[in-house]
């Protein structure tokens, strides 16, 4: 396995620390971390300065009888909630965003394929799938864009993305990403709206696919 | 080299207690110490009291549920738990279920290494005192933005924490955790 290169930026890392991310965004920056030794160090360094803030923090008297009620629950049985681990290619958040079930995919033409993990009026979160050698169709994003690689390659006018790579896009880049000769290129993509394709019938088909 | 002996502070040794064996008294003084700044910190994003003290309430009662997976090797108790309310707060607020990453797993036979337990501590005091040297200004920024209370926009402004002190603290903390974590994988 190649090393990763491509890493998620400082602000968003804090972002995300803080819990501030858009449910997509968090999505794909907690299945990179998942993979990424580099990223999870600084997200961890993100915390203690969390941590640091909060030990600074102005006190607030809590209610005289919270800690009894508290010390009173500690023995009640918990229902646990379930844990999602990785799976296959597919780190912890995307098995939990699935809900522990495979991907559902759906053509998109041409080989492609999607997989819709959750999408609301913020964006949305899916999964892609692109044989070795096709192009994901030419389109622009009317936001930021994550993806995350989780098998194969892709290439686009900003470099090569591997295993574990995070391709971070704003509004300005249009690309074209075109998955590397050899195994399926498997994605994480998650966006803050719907994508839109520069060629004119994949748009006229975008309310179909919901792409 | 002076004298002072640097000594694993209280907190860690309380969340310790409470780790290994369930230890009420340890949990009490970590109540007593963190839900007032949780409840503090929890209010100054906008919620009311009784909605604050809900959440401490959980918070709390997470931080003895998953005590197991407190590891000072990576994480003064402060970072931990600070992670454990934006979780929290999220999930209650949000009601959605926030994406975490995977745990990493530890190595069953590790033994406990004082010396990195120590290194974590020392991490965070100089966090502290880098934080301490900020102007008020600077210092709201930074609180505003681990308080989760930046907006969309805002995040995508900023490119990274604009301040130089605290970089190079996150930047001396990135190397110390990158290196104790390659040792964790695998």
């Amino acid at each position: 396995m190649t090393a990763i290169t491509h890493h998620i930026p400082d602000a968003i890392l804090a972002a995300y620390a803080a819990g501030s991310l858009q449910h997509h965004y968090a999505v794909a920056v907690a299945s990179h971390v998942s993979l990424c030794v580099h990223c999870r160090a600084a997200l961890e360094a993100h915390q203690s300065l969390g941590g640091a803030l909060l030990e600074e923090t102005e006190r607030v008297a809590v209610s005289g009888n919270m800690k009894a009620d508290l010390l009173a629950r500690l023995d009640a049985p918990a229902t646990p909630e379930p844990v999602y681990t990785r799976r296959g290619i597919y780190p912890g958040p995307v098995v939990a965003a699935l809900k522990g079930k495979e991907p559902k995919w759906k053509s998109l033409g041409m080989g492609v394929r999607q997989s819709i993990l959750s999408q609301d009026k913020h964006g949305s979160v899916r999964l892609l799938y692109i044989p070795g050698g096709r192009a994901v169709p030419d389109h622009g994003h009317n936001g930021l864009e994550m993806t995350l690689v989780l098998q194969g390659s892709f290439s686009d006018e900003t470099g090569r993305f591997g295993v574990g790579d995070i391709e971070i896009a704003n509004e300005d880049l249009e690309h074209t990403p075109i998955a590397d000769p050899g195994d399926p290129c498997i994605c994480l993509a998650a966006t803050d709206a719907p994508l839109r394709f520069n060629a004119f019938v994949p748009r006229l088909l975008q309310p179909l696919f919901r792409i | 080299m002076s004298q002072t002996k640097i000594e694993i502070s209280e907190q860690t040794t309380w969340m310790l207690a409470v780790r290994d064996k369930q230890d009420r008294d340890a949990f009490c003084a970590l109540f007593d110490h963190f839900a007032p700044r949780l409840k503090g910190f929890i209010m100054r994003t906008g919620c009311s009291a009784p909605q604050a003290e809900e959440i401490v309430q959980d918070v709390m009662l997470t931080v003895w549920r998953k005590a197991a997976m407190f590891d000072p090797h990576r994480a003064q108790v402060s970072a931990w738990i600070y992670q454990i309310a934006r979780n929290r707060h999220i999930d209650i607020i949000r009601k959605e279920n926030r994406p975490v990453p995977d745990e990493l797993a530890e190595d069953p036979g590790a033994e406990p290494d004082a010396s990195q337990i120590l290194a974590v501590e020392q991490e965070a005091g100089k966090l502290k005192t880098a934080l301490s040297s900020l102007r008020p200004e600077q210092r709201e920024m930074i609180e505003k933005a681990y308080l989760g209370e930046l907006t969309h926009q805002e995040i995508s402004d900023q490119t990274g924490l604009p301040l130089g002190t605290i970089k190079s603290r996150i930047r001396l903390g990135l190397e110390r955790l990158r290196h104790e974590l390659k040792g964790l994988r695998e």
